[in-house]
């Protein structure tokens, strides 16, 4: 009775869903003969079944953008990486691609980001790193965490590992990073006073008021939202999420968010990337 | 002046909680009897009416992001999250129906329905909600007025 009524209710109300109804659907990704992993049978120790991507909680018509990088609109952000990629800056007056060589060179570390830095002493997010290369090689100041500059770099450097699966340490010293992660999601926050399993772990593939809940992985960011009319991080995503339930969220790179990122990605692990995705 | 400025605004800050009114019960001091509440926390019934518009209105119960409910089809997106809302009151008593409202979690343990009449909730909230209940008193005593015209 209630799953025909939600079909019904999607039909009428939710024009664009063509595959309405609780849980993911069946549809496979692939980009240009590239075919992603966006299912996996999960790890016994794992609180979920099967692990999904949220690419397969979305409707025929968002899922079909991210299926041809023609049609996706985070393509136009990823040109403007390319641009700064080879772009002089800083008093170095050098660019990535004077270092880097070509950026394919970058395949493989979205996958398994945060990752540790010995110097640092602490896990370091994509964003960490590519401001790092800015101010110690480039000798530029960096770039802010939201900032279009940041948004196209990860994108275009995102897109380097996609179908990689994600594969983020979560041993020796990232084990503390995960426990911290894990003790944020499931600690109710906010007036509406939820934690993320809640809504990801507990009713994800229902729908919530218009949205439909997904598992709240993590491997299609930096994501193009028609919300948002353009990319945003990961970082964003929690914030929004956080003031959803009218809770004060914490500030994108902080240690927080980046333990959150770690322990989410140690959820999702094996999950193809697809950065940079679309979602509504 | 400045001093005034202030005091002006406690009064609009807990006018706007509706805690100021006499005969109100506040959240504190609300007295639960295995998860139900037996009197009104306003001392009087709800407007039924009003209740079905707090129900569904996104800026205050937002009940419908969660329960279907046949008598408000025509709104538009009912979630799923929880069960569905025909016959409730056949099912719950008055009190019971108030007691889920005020504080579900005396009802359901560890539910993820939220608490509308509570101060105490999530760490963390938005400075803008803090101290403060999800619904005032009246808004409960109206939902549950319209909670109890859904009945089979
Ligand atoms: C009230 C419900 C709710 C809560 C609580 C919540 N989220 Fe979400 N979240 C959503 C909705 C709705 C979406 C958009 C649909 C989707 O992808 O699930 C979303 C999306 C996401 C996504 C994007 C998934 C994708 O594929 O693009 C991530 C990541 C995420 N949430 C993480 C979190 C984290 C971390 C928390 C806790 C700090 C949290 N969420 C709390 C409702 C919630
Ligand atoms: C975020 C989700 C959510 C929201 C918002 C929500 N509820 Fe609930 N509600 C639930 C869930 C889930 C249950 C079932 C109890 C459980 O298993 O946790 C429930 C149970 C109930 C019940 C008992 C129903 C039965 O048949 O047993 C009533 C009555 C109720 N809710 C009323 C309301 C009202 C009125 C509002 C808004 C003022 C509201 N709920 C908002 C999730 C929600």
């Amino acid at each position: 009775m209630r799953q025909l009524f939600a079909i019904a209710a999607a039909a009428g109300f939710i024009a664009a869903s063509a595959q309405a109804g609780p849980g993911p659907d069946e549809d496979q990704l692939e980009i240009d003969g590239l075919k992603i992993v966006t299912e996996v049978k999960a790890p016994d120790d794992h609180p979920l079944d099967v692990i999904y991507s949220g690419w397969r909680f979305r409707t025929d018509e968002t899922q079909s953008l991210q299926m041809d990088d023609f049609e996706n609109p985070a393509m136009v952000a990823v040109e403007y990486g390319i641009e700064l990629w080879d772009t002089p800056a800083g008093t170095s007056n050098k660019s990535c691609a004077d270092c880097h060589g070509d950026v394919e060179d970058m395949a493989g570390l979205k996958a398994i980001t945060p990752k540790w830095d010995e110097a640092a002493g602490a896990p370091l997010t994509l964003e960490d790193l590519v401001n790092r290369s800015i101010k110690e090689h480039q000798g530029g100041e960096g770039w802010k965490w939201e900032s279009a500059e940041m948004l196209a770099m990860t994108a275009l450097i995102g897109m380097q590992s996609r179908g990689m699966p994600v594969n983020v340490q979560s041993d020796g010293p990232m084990a503390d990073w995960v426990e911290k992660g894990k003790d944020l999601y499931y600690t109710r926050v906010g007036q509406l006073d939820m934690s993320c399993a809640n809504c990801h772990e507990d009713n994800n593939g229902q729908y919530i008021r218009a949205d439909h809940l997904s598992q709240g992985n993590t491997n299609g960011f930096p994501t193009y939202r028609f919300k948002w009319q353009g990319l945003g991080s990961l970082h964003r995503r929690f914030s929004g999420c956080m003031k959803n339930i009218r809770a004060q969220p914490f500030k994108r790179g902080s240690d927080e968010f980046t333990a959150l990122e770690i322990y989410l990605a140690t959820r999702g692990a094996g999950l193809g990337v697809e950065s940079p995705s679309v979602r509504n | 002046m400045p001093r005034k400025i202030c005091a002006a605004a406690i009064v609009t800050a807990i006018g706007l909680t509706g805690e100021a009114w006499a005969g109100t019960i506040s959240p504190d001091s609300v007295e639960f009897e295995d998860g139900a509440i037996a009197a009104s926390l306003t001392g009087v019934a709800g407007n039924a009416e009003t209740g079905r518009k707090v129900f569904a209105n996104r800026k205050q119960g937002n009940c419908l992001a969660c329960h279907q409910n046949e008598d408000l089809r025509a709104e538009p997106f009912h979630g799923e999250v929880g069960p569905m809302m025909d016959g409730v009151a056949d099912r719950w008593t008055e009190a019971e129906l108030r007691g889920i409202v005020v504080n579900s979690k005396m009802t359901f343990d560890g539910t993820i329905m939220p608490s509308f009449y509570r101060t105490t909730n999530g760490a963390r909230p938005l400075e803008k909600f803090e101290g403060k209940t999800i619904l005032t008193a009246e808004q409960v005593e109206d939902v549950v007025a319209y909670l109890l015209t859904l009945k089979d």
